[in-house]
Protein backbone atom coordinates (compact mmCIF):
# COMPACT_ATOMS: atom_id res chain seq x y z
CA UNK A 1 0.00 0.00 0.00
CA UNK A 2 2.81 2.38 0.90
CA UNK A 3 4.61 1.59 -2.35
CA UNK A 4 1.46 2.37 -4.33
CA UNK A 5 1.08 5.75 -2.60
CA UNK A 6 4.79 6.50 -3.12
CA UNK A 7 4.57 5.71 -6.83
CA UNK A 8 1.43 7.82 -7.25
CA UNK A 9 3.04 10.77 -5.50
CA UNK A 10 6.21 10.46 -7.63
CA UNK A 11 4.11 10.47 -10.80
CA UNK A 12 2.08 13.48 -9.61
CA UNK A 13 5.15 15.49 -8.59
CA UNK A 14 6.98 14.73 -11.83
CA UNK A 15 3.88 15.64 -13.87
CA UNK A 16 3.64 18.91 -11.95
CA UNK A 17 7.29 19.67 -12.72
CA UNK A 18 6.75 18.93 -16.41
CA UNK A 19 3.66 21.16 -16.55
CA UNK A 20 5.43 24.02 -14.80
CA UNK A 21 8.36 23.82 -17.25
CA UNK A 22 5.87 23.77 -20.15
CA UNK A 23 4.31 26.94 -18.79
CA UNK A 24 7.74 28.56 -18.48
CA UNK A 25 8.68 27.66 -22.07
CA UNK A 26 5.37 29.05 -23.30
CA UNK A 27 5.99 32.23 -21.32
CA UNK A 28 9.27 32.74 -23.20
CA UNK A 29 8.27 31.60 -26.69
CA UNK A 30 4.70 32.86 -27.21
CA UNK A 31 4.47 35.86 -29.57
CA UNK A 32 1.93 38.07 -27.80
CA UNK A 33 0.95 39.19 -24.31
CA UNK A 34 -2.46 37.50 -24.38
CA UNK A 35 -1.02 34.18 -25.54
CA UNK A 36 1.59 34.46 -22.79
CA UNK A 37 -1.23 34.79 -20.27
CA UNK A 38 -2.59 31.50 -21.58
CA UNK A 39 0.80 29.81 -21.20
CA UNK A 40 1.40 31.14 -17.69
CA UNK A 41 -1.96 29.83 -16.49
CA UNK A 42 -0.71 26.28 -17.11
CA UNK A 43 1.90 26.77 -14.37
CA UNK A 44 -0.67 28.45 -12.13
CA UNK A 45 -3.27 25.67 -12.26
CA UNK A 46 -1.98 22.28 -13.41
CA UNK A 47 1.56 22.59 -12.03
CA UNK A 48 0.37 23.80 -8.64
CA UNK A 49 -2.38 21.19 -8.28
CA UNK A 50 -0.19 18.25 -9.33
CA UNK A 51 2.81 19.16 -7.18
CA UNK A 52 0.71 19.95 -4.09
CA UNK A 53 -1.32 16.73 -4.50
CA UNK A 54 1.91 14.74 -4.73
CA UNK A 55 3.29 16.42 -1.60
CA UNK A 56 -0.03 15.80 0.17
CA UNK A 57 0.16 12.08 -0.63
CA UNK A 58 3.62 12.03 0.97
CA UNK A 59 2.32 13.82 4.06
CA UNK A 60 -0.68 11.58 4.81
CA UNK A 61 -3.58 12.70 7.02
CA UNK A 62 -1.69 15.26 9.11
CA UNK A 63 -1.65 19.00 9.75
CA UNK A 64 0.87 19.30 6.91
CA UNK A 65 -1.73 18.00 4.45
CA UNK A 66 -4.24 20.56 5.76
CA UNK A 67 -1.74 23.37 5.18
CA UNK A 68 -1.05 22.05 1.67
CA UNK A 69 -4.80 22.09 0.98
CA UNK A 70 -4.99 25.70 2.19
CA UNK A 71 -2.12 26.70 -0.14
CA UNK A 72 -3.72 24.85 -3.07
CA UNK A 73 -7.11 26.50 -2.53
CA UNK A 74 -5.48 29.93 -2.12
CA UNK A 75 -3.54 29.70 -5.38
CA UNK A 76 -6.38 27.97 -7.21
CA UNK A 77 -8.83 30.81 -6.50
CA UNK A 78 -6.60 33.89 -6.47
CA UNK A 79 -4.28 33.20 -9.38
CA UNK A 80 -7.00 33.13 -12.09
CA UNK A 81 -8.45 36.29 -10.53
CA UNK A 82 -5.07 38.02 -10.75
CA UNK A 83 -4.64 36.80 -14.33
CA UNK A 84 -8.10 38.11 -15.24
CA UNK A 85 -7.32 41.50 -13.68
CA UNK A 86 -4.02 41.57 -15.58
CA UNK A 87 -5.64 40.88 -18.97
CA UNK A 88 -8.42 43.37 -18.26
CA UNK A 89 -5.94 46.07 -17.24
CA UNK A 90 -3.90 45.43 -20.41
CA UNK A 91 -7.01 45.67 -22.60
CA UNK A 92 -8.14 48.79 -20.78
CA UNK A 93 -4.77 50.42 -21.38
CA UNK A 94 -5.12 49.80 -25.12
CA UNK A 95 -2.75 46.88 -25.64
CA UNK A 96 -4.22 45.15 -28.68
CA UNK A 97 -3.92 41.45 -29.56
CA UNK A 98 -1.45 40.50 -32.28
CA UNK A 99 -4.12 39.59 -34.84
CA UNK A 100 -6.30 42.67 -34.25
CA UNK A 101 -5.21 44.18 -37.59
CA UNK A 102 -6.60 41.29 -39.64
CA UNK A 103 -9.65 40.60 -37.48
CA UNK A 104 -11.40 43.83 -36.41
CA UNK A 105 -13.75 42.00 -34.02
CA UNK A 106 -10.77 41.57 -31.65
CA UNK A 107 -10.40 45.33 -31.23
CA UNK A 108 -11.81 46.95 -28.17
CA UNK B 1 12.10 12.96 -6.43
CA UNK B 2 11.79 16.17 -4.43
CA UNK B 3 15.13 17.24 -5.90
CA UNK B 4 13.75 16.69 -9.43
CA UNK B 5 10.74 18.87 -8.61
CA UNK B 6 13.03 21.56 -7.19
CA UNK B 7 15.16 21.52 -10.34
CA UNK B 8 12.06 21.75 -12.56
CA UNK B 9 10.76 24.69 -10.53
CA UNK B 10 14.14 26.44 -10.73
CA UNK B 11 14.13 26.03 -14.52
CA UNK B 12 10.64 27.56 -14.62
CA UNK B 13 11.86 30.41 -12.42
CA UNK B 14 14.75 31.13 -14.82
CA UNK B 15 12.38 31.14 -17.83
CA UNK B 16 9.97 33.50 -16.08
CA UNK B 17 12.87 35.79 -15.13
CA UNK B 18 13.99 35.82 -18.77
CA UNK B 19 10.51 37.00 -19.77
CA UNK B 20 10.50 39.58 -16.97
CA UNK B 21 13.80 41.01 -18.24
CA UNK B 22 12.91 40.83 -21.96
CA UNK B 23 9.18 41.66 -21.78
CA UNK B 24 8.27 44.53 -24.11
CA UNK B 25 5.35 45.87 -22.08
CA UNK B 26 4.89 46.32 -18.35
CA UNK B 27 2.10 43.72 -18.39
CA UNK B 28 4.51 41.04 -19.60
CA UNK B 29 6.78 41.85 -16.69
CA UNK B 30 3.84 41.70 -14.27
CA UNK B 31 2.75 38.34 -15.67
CA UNK B 32 6.27 36.99 -15.24
CA UNK B 33 6.41 38.37 -11.69
CA UNK B 34 3.12 36.65 -10.88
CA UNK B 35 4.49 33.37 -12.21
CA UNK B 36 7.64 33.89 -10.15
CA UNK B 37 5.48 34.26 -7.03
CA UNK B 38 3.54 31.06 -7.74
CA UNK B 39 6.77 29.16 -8.41
CA UNK B 40 8.26 30.54 -5.19
CA UNK B 41 5.30 29.19 -3.20
CA UNK B 42 5.75 25.76 -4.78
CA UNK B 43 9.52 25.93 -4.25
CA UNK B 44 9.09 26.73 -0.55
CA UNK B 45 6.70 23.79 -0.07
CA UNK B 46 8.95 21.37 -1.94
CA UNK B 47 12.12 22.50 -0.15
CA UNK B 48 10.28 22.00 3.13
CA UNK B 49 9.71 18.37 2.20
CA UNK B 50 13.23 17.98 0.75
CA UNK B 51 14.90 19.04 3.98
CA UNK B 52 12.31 17.31 6.21
CA UNK B 53 11.09 20.57 7.77
CA UNK B 54 7.40 21.09 6.84
CA UNK B 55 7.39 24.38 8.81
CA UNK B 56 8.27 26.00 5.49
CA UNK B 57 4.59 25.60 4.52
CA UNK B 58 3.65 28.54 6.76
CA UNK B 59 6.09 30.71 4.83
CA UNK B 60 4.51 29.45 1.61
CA UNK B 61 1.03 30.50 2.77
CA UNK B 62 2.25 33.99 3.71
CA UNK B 63 4.13 34.33 0.43
CA UNK B 64 1.03 33.34 -1.56
CA UNK B 65 -1.06 36.01 0.18
CA UNK B 66 1.62 38.67 -0.37
CA UNK B 67 1.90 37.71 -4.03
CA UNK B 68 -1.81 38.21 -4.66
CA UNK B 69 -1.99 41.51 -2.81
CA UNK B 70 1.10 42.82 -4.60
CA UNK B 71 -0.18 41.90 -8.06
CA UNK B 72 -3.61 43.45 -7.48
CA UNK B 73 -2.05 46.64 -6.05
CA UNK B 74 0.30 47.11 -9.01
CA UNK B 75 -2.50 46.38 -11.47
CA UNK B 76 -4.79 48.91 -9.82
CA UNK B 77 -2.00 51.46 -10.04
CA UNK B 78 -1.53 50.86 -13.75
CA UNK B 79 -5.27 50.79 -14.45
CA UNK B 80 -6.29 53.97 -12.62
CA UNK B 81 -3.01 55.83 -12.18
CA UNK B 82 -3.25 55.84 -8.38
CA UNK B 83 -3.91 53.48 -5.49
CA UNK B 84 -7.18 55.17 -4.52
CA UNK B 85 -8.16 57.60 -1.82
Amino acid sequence: MSAVIDTASWILILAGGVFSIVGGIGLVRMPDFYTRVHAASVTDTLGVVFILLGLGLQAGWTLVAAKLAVIALLIFFTSPAATHALAKAALGRGLEPLLAEENPSLKR
Amino acid sequence: MFAAAVIALLVTLVLALARAIAGPTVFDRLLATNTCGTVAVLLLSTIGFLTGRPDFLDLAIVYGLLNVVGTIAVLKFFRYGSLGE
